[in-house]
């Protein structure tokens, strides 16, 4: 393993409570990325995005090419979904995406590679934009930009700070503290330039002085590229502690800025607006190149896996068409998760497509995938210990077994980010984070029923 | 199509398990277990097979024909409360006694609650206690260190805490300080006393290896031996002739075993830093009270037992420092 030079193994920052420090496993890291062909067909859903589903534009039969709109944005709070390929719509209809239920989605005949002429798909670097603020935002919602880090809140509305807040910072994660994924790492080696006009971008979108790159020191690499590109500019670059869950915004203003996001407020809240640097990398794209978010990087990883690899594909690409650009799928694999093992959610079927917030496919083994047996909570703590919101996983869970959700309230269940810390550790094997989950779900219904 | 298991994250785990800590417990003990054999020979090999045997025993039995549960008697727990029963007992106690004493932590301290996990008190202090309100001969007679072949027939005394508490209602500190054995024999193990909490110096080497590997953190520990150590330097500082000094405090009885092994058990300690902390001063506060004002020479067992019943309490009250401030809902 290459060793850290000693200028960056210093003043190394870390978030204050919890955490924990699974191996990393980063199998696909040094992995180029790859660019992946279109398969025959793709399936393109119309909700991607944190928000209200897109309306859809087009129709069975329907001549569509890449980078043409199929979905717009049906509130503020939605965004535009591009067609990733060229060729015919087959049909709108529901299909099974990634959360295993049934919704409505655009399946596109893939025929040959036609996209928009708008599109300027040279590798140019475009380092500066002459663009308003506004019109950044403007190019950022017609690009159907969401936050690429997995969680897909639209990119234009974090960008539109609130009346009565101000925002002083811009924070670029580039933490990727799940293990196994890489994507993220692989895109600050290749596209340091891009990302750091990006960056620039989105400080003009934000009306920002500062911005800050959070990188984790396992990728010692991309700090020294980052550290490169950005020398001399008012981006700074900042090595962090390899400790999980630091790419939780929370956590990462916190160690960043040592500045703590208020229990139910946003990073907004203190100032910041934070974006993930796959986020930075769209941006770029749409906003100097004309190209809308059709594609983007995901790490195809496993233990059995033959080859573990960062790919480039189009949205809509079923998973089982990466897993075999990645070797195939091994017969031992029980269990294929869509992002990262401690907050990624578990497929039922390989025909899901990659979504705008797939950041990885990760399949794990038989001996990987199974639980281990409950056994009674022995009070160690360690769930306290590790719990980086300053929760009581065990408190909350029993209080979940026993429906006492109001006292669940109380103990600020609302304050739980799911990073999965406490079931992680228990030495009792206690699906804590399970109950919490239910228990969050009960609490927002009380809260609701309260407001009306 | 393939058949693939689908459950909510997260998806990897770490290898901690409950048989690995309580056996991480036990290898931490075994520096103290060694001087305990070295000193006390055959009467402490002889108490510590039959109190960890009977811990399982007793489990084995109440788990099966009463509660009729799977029984989990090698999850680690039971060898673990037979070890630091054994710790707590004079090494020539007749080994029936050492059953009972089983029984009574075991069946009283862990079952009745509804096993491990559910008690409020310290096992293992539950069956020291039961014998020592049943036995108070054979409880209070301390074989002397060296006598490595005997056991009920060991030659016994008093421990320094109990010399110094009878010497003090004619003498002054200054005048028993001889009849005690010197620091370096304290830290060492070579005193009277229990079979276990001889041993300074083993206890704490325990106490790094288990810090070292995370079974425990510095709050119970520290916070019981610096309370300690502070409350008796301050009497110390104001009558030297009444109070022995701290380090005399901290080197003697069970302390160490107690702030380090017993006070530090995972069911009945406080289950965040700040109700750790509280708990640790309350118990090194009254174990103080005992020793120098009440009627026994050592208090330790009483002070974790007192507290162990307020550990509900505080977890219920003291709570860990959470993230962010609270902002007005709207």
């Amino acid at each position: 393993m290459k060793k850290p030079p000693n200028s960056l193994s210093m003043r190394l920052k870390t978030f204050a409570r919890g955490g924990v420090h699974p191996p990393e496993l980063k199998l696909s890291s040094g992995q180029p990325i790859e660019e992946l062909a279109p398969p025959e067909t793709v399936v393109i859903p119309l909700s991607q995005h944190l928000g209200v589903p897109s309306e859809v534009l087009v129709a069975r039969g329907d001549e569509v090419k890449v980078g043409q709109p199929i979905a717009s944005a049906a509130g503020f709070v939605s965004t535009n979904i591009h067609s990733s390929v060229s060729g015919k719509v087959l049909k709108v209809d529901n299909f099974m995406d990634s959360t295993g239920y049934r919704r409505m989605a655009v399946q596109i005949q893939v025929e040959g590679d036609t996209w928009i002429d708008t599109v300027d798909r040279s590798d140019d670097l475009v380092p500066k934009t002459v663009l308003s603020g506004g019109d950044i935002r403007k190019k950022i919602l017609e690009a159907g930009i969401v936050g690429l880090g997995g969680a897909t809140f639209p990119s234009h509305v974090k960008l539109t700070v609130p009346s009565g807040k101000k925002a002083e910072y811009l924070i670029i994660n580039g933490v990727e503290c799940e293990p196994f994924l890489t994507a993220d790492h692989a895109l600050m080696l290749e596209r340091s330039d891009e990302l750091f006009s990006g960056i620039q971008i989105m400080m003009k979108g934000l009306g920002v002085e500062k911005a800050i790159v959070g990188i984790e020191n396992n990728k010692p690499d991309a700090i020294e590229a980052m550290k490169r590109v950005t020398a001399g500019s008012p981006v700074k670059v900042q090595g962090l502690k390899v400790k999980y869950p630091q790419g939780g915004e929370k956590q990462l203003v916190q160690a960043l800025l040592k500045r703590e996001v208020p229990s139910g407020g946003l990073p907004i809240d203190v100032g910041v607006v934070v974006f993930n640097v796959g986020t930075v990398s769209a941006v770029y794209d749409a906003v100097m190149k004309n190209r809308p978010l059709i594609e983007r990087v995901v790490t195809v990883t496993g233990k059995s896996l033959v080859n573990p690899s960062n790919f480039r594909v189009r949205i809509g690409t079923p998973v089982s068409h990466l897993i075999e650009a990645a070797g195939g799928l091994p017969e031992q694999t029980a269990k294929v998760i869509n992002g990262g093992p401690m907050m990624g959610k578990a497929l039922a079927s390989l025909d899901v497509p990659v979504v705008k917030g797939t950041s990885g496919i990760l399949l794990l083994d038989e001996t990987e995938a199974r639980r281990k047996e409950v056994l009674p909570c022995i009070r160690c703590a360690k769930c306290i210990g590790v719990c980086p919101m300053g929760l009581e996983p065990y408190l909350l869970m029993t209080l979940s077994e026993k429906a006492m959700y109001e006292r669940m309230e109380e103990e600020k269940v609302l304050d739980c980010i799911e990073c999965g810390s406490c079931s992680y550790t228990c030495p009792s094997s206690r699906p804590l984070l399970d109950y919490i989950r239910l228990g969050k779900g009960e609490v927002n219904k009380l809260i609701r029923a309260r407001k009306s | 199509m393939n058949k693939f298991i689908v459950s909510p994250s997260p998806h990897v785990y770490s290898d901690e398990s409950v048989p690995k800590l309580m056996y991480g417990v036990i290898i931490s003990m075994l520096p103290a277990l060694g001087v305990s054999v070295f000193y006390f020979g055959i009467g402490m090999i002889i108490i510590t097979t039959v109190s960890i045997l009977s811990c399982i025993l007793f489990e084995y039995l109440i788990q099966t024909y009463v509660m009729k549960v799977r029984p989990s008697h090698l999850d680690g727990s039971a060898v673990l409360t037979g070890l630091l029963l054994a710790f707590c007992l004079p090494a020539n106690i007749p080994f029936c006694m050492v059953m009972i004493g089983a029984l009574a932590a075991v069946g009283i301290g862990k079952m009745t609650f509804g096993g491990l996990g559910n008690n409020i008190f310290n096992p293992a202090l539950v069956g020291r206690v039961f014998l020592f309100i049943s036995f108070p001969v054979a409880m209070t007679a301390w074989p002397e260190p060296g006598q490595w072949m005997k056991y009920t027939d060991a030659v016994t005394g008093a421990t320094p805490l109990g010399i110094m508490k009878e010497g003090l209602a004619f003498r002054n500190v200054g005048e028993i300080m001889p009849e005690v054995p010197s620091f370096l024999h304290l830290f060492m193990g070579k005193m009277m006393g229990s079979a276990g909490e001889i041993s300074a110096a083993a206890l704490l080497i325990g106490m790094l290896y288990m810090m070292f590997r995370k079974i425990i953190t510095w709050h119970i520990p520290v916070s019981i031996l610096g309370t300690v150590f502070l409350f008796t330097g301050i009497l110390w500082l104001v009558n030297p002739d009444r109070f022995a000094d701290p380090l005399f405090h901290l080197l003697t009885g069970g302390l160490m075993l107690g702030a380090i092994y017993m006070a530090t058990d995972y069911v009945t300690s406080p289950m965040n830093k700040r109700g750790m902390l509280i708990y640790g001063v309350g118990i090194g506060i009254v174990t103080v009270l005992i020793r120098i004002f009440g009627a026994y020479p050592e208090g330790v067992q009483f002070a974790i037992l007192i507290f162990n019943g307020f550990t509900p309490l505080i977890n219920k009250y003291v709570k860990p420092s959470r993230f962010g401030k609270e902002v007005a809902h709207g």
